[in-house]
């Protein structure tokens, strides 16, 4: 018993003092009013009496800017999903399909540019994108186009960040499902007189869901939040829910509404992921 | 049940008038360098059930496999009611086929799982339904429609996987080692359901099995198959009576085999020398002096005595072991060169004393128990 309980303890106080505590500390700065000082906030308790409101989080409601950008971060997000499934999923299938040794090479390939700083690829990207840049200098050289299409800092350069950076966690948790499929049913279903689009669509699909989910949910919870992205890629109208948080951090040094942005922000995700996580199970 | 008799007792193999049904003429399968299927013909009549018997990876479930089109044979063709299947996709064919490891929908219900073909081929839903539900009763399953392929038993899982590959009545099921995950007593009784739904459908079975007993009952034919050939087809009795090769003899049944060399070979009595000494048995044309052969004797052929009993072959042994079964016992007996055989007898025609360890018994057979053979 003893040692059962140890196991589960580990887990959970590591939980709780590096997710659980700073989260708390967030929720008690949002409920605060600002002030000129070192912290830039009020303490919770003064004299022993509550000083906390929800000022804060009205404030967020009272200003268009706010509800703007979470309206842009779920819309972008959503889209880089997906875009990310339609694009990720026939790469997991196939990876799926390969024989050995490609099945590993592939998956070698899809890990390969965790092994490159981040943010160099989004660097990388914009020399790709700009208005002389590779793709533009190709497309012209090439007769296509004859002045430079605009595609940096728009939001399709942010949706092509997004899915470039997300693609490898839609696909390993799609390959996960996939390589698990028995093939026995697919040939059941051809045995049957389905055809491979019948077979795909009422077999493989149902069956592959919670790969889709999870690929899904780790596309589109960080994406929401992304601040890189939009802020190397995306133009002055793409105000996503990160910038906005950055500003109000690091511009306006105003803690308390980044606070009750960054709390907002969670609880529009939660309820959604946990909805989607009892109907998967109920299924 | 007076017209599934008759329907089994029609043995159109036997005359050869009939055209076979299923005409598999010299298939063969290469996977890279292996050869999993050599050379094989087979022909197959309407409403058999034939067993394709062998061990593992012996090419049977290939063969099955290159019936179903799931594989494409390297050389040969394969007929189905006088059609040539080459090139035809597996969703095309007339056949259906039954997985050893059912290969349920685990998202479908039980219901879903049997009309899924019904679908496929653009019959209406109510109509569908209706078929499933006869068939759910055939396989007496009406009632677990609903269910789920995980809240089902081992046996029930194996008749919704019947009645899925029966429910489009095919011209031809093939059944992948249908019985293999049931327990013994259930196996037992499935092969009798298995017969009479075989009867009531008329449909024509192909049956893999490695289980020598369940070919026995089950089948009308059996094709024995080793390393890619099949060595003997026949029925039950005849492969177990008269096995053309050591393989056969030995892999359907228990046997001892006698090995020796033609002492005479004359039309009316035939002498094989072995090491337990002249073996007589029925002659067998063909057969030279000198000629290396084995003789194979079934255990239950042999008698075992404690007297001496006039029998055209008499050995002596001893007892080294046996094992009452309740109906028979099995003895392990060696002969005076050391060589061991088994031998079966009945219980219960005697009061006698049970033979018993390390007693001195005689052996003895008719001519017409032994078998040569001469591969």
């Amino acid at each position: 018993m003893g040692r059962r309980w140890i196991v589960i303890a580990l887990p959970m106080i590591w939980l709780g003092v590096f997710f659980l505590l700073p989260f708390l500390e967030v929720a008690r700065i949002s409920l605060v009013d600002p002030v000129i000082a070192r912290p830039p906030y009020s303490a919770l308790f003064q004299d022993g009496a509550f000083t906390g409101d929800l000022e804060n989080y009205a404030f967020l409601l009272s200003d268009s800017l706010y509800i703007n950008a979470y309206l842009t971060s779920i819309r972008i997000a959503l889209i880089s999903t997906v875009f990310a499934l339609l694009i990720g999923y026939p790469m997991a299938y196939a990876i799926a399909r390969a024989r050995e040794p490609w099945r590993t090479i592939l998956l070698f390939l899809v890990i390969l540019p965790f092994w490159t700083s981040f943010l160099l690829r989004v660097y990388a990207w914009i020399g790709l994108l700009k208005g002389n840049g590779v793709i533009n200098n190709i497309l012209i050289w090439l007769g296509v186009i004859d002045q430079p299409l605009v595609m940096l800092q728009t939001d399709f350069a942010v949706y092509v960040g997004i899915v470039y950076t997300y693609l490898p966690f839609m696909i390993l948790p799609l390959y996960a499902n996939l390589v698990k499929l028995d093939g026995a049913l697919l040939e059941a279903s051809a045995d049957l007189g389905a055809s491979s689009t019948d077979t795909f669509l009422r077999v493989t699909l149902p069956l592959s869901l919670p790969g889709v989910l999870a690929g899904s949910m780790l596309v589109f919870i960080p994406a929401i939040g992304e601040f890189v992205i939009p802020a190397l890629l995306g133009g002055p109208d793409t105000l996503m829910i990160g910038r906005v948080l950055w500003n109000e951090f690091f511009s306006n040094r105003d803690w308390t509404v980044a606070s009750a942005v960054a709390i907002a922000m969670l609880a529009l995700i939660v309820g959604p992921v946990l909805w989607l996580q009892k109907s998967m199970e109920r299924a | 049940m007076e017209d599934a008799l008759t329907s089994s007792e029609r043995k159109p193999w036997r005359d050869g008038q009939e055209t076979p049904f299923i005409q598999v003429s010299n298939i063969s399968k290469m996977f890279g360098d292996f050869t999993a299927v050599k050379d094989v013909s087979l022909d197959i009549w309407k409403g058999e059930i034939f067993c394709l018997l062998g061990g593992s990876g012996c090419g049977k479930s290939t063969l099955l496999r290159m019936l179903a089109g799931f594989e494409t044979p390297s050389a040969g063709t394969v007929r189905i009611d006088g059609q040539d299947m080459s090139g035809v996709q597996p969703n095309a064919r007339p056949t259906n086929m039954m997985f050893q490891s059912y290969a349920l929908f685990p998202h479908m219900s039980v219901e879903k799982n049997v009309a899924y073909g019904l679908l496929r081929q653009g019959m209406a839903k109510a109509e569908a339904a209706d078929k499933v539900s006869d068939m759910l009763k055939l396989v007496q399953l009406d009632g677990f429609a609903s269910r789920k392929p995980h809240q089902l038993s081992g046996g029930q899982r194996q008749r919704v996987a019947l009645a899925r590959s029966l429910v489009k009545q095919p011209k031809l099921l093939l059944l992948d080692e249908p019985l293999g995950a049931l327990d013994k007593k259930l196996r037992e009784e499935t092969q009798f359901e298995l017969m009479n739904i075989q009867d009531t459908l008329g449909i024509t079975f192909i049956v893999v099995t490695h289980d020598q007993e369940e070919a026995m009952t089950l089948s009308t034919r059996i094709g024995v198959m080793n390393a890619g050939q099949i060595v003997q087809v026949g029925e039950p009795r005849e492969i177990y009576e008269n096995p053309d090769s050591r393989f056969v003899a030995d892999f359907v049944g228990t046997v001892n085999l006698f090995d020796g060399t033609v002492e005479v070979a004359a039309p009316d009595a035939m002498r094989i020398l072995t090491g337990a000494g002249p073996v007589v048995v029925r002659p067998v044309e063909g057969l030279r002096a000198k000629q290396s052969v084995s003789v194979a004797v079934r255990p239950e052929k042999i008698r075992l005595t404690r007297e001496p009993v006039e029998a055209a072959n008499a050995m002596r042994a001893t007892v080294l072991d046996y094992a009452y079964m309740g109906g028979v016992t099995i003895y392990k007996v060696a002969l005076e060169d050391g060589q061991t055989l088994k031998v079966t007898s009945t219980n219960g025609d005697t009061g006698d004393v049970p033979i018993t360890w390390d007693e001195q018994v005689h052996l003895t057979f008719p001519a017409a128990a032994g078998v040569v053979l001469t591969s």
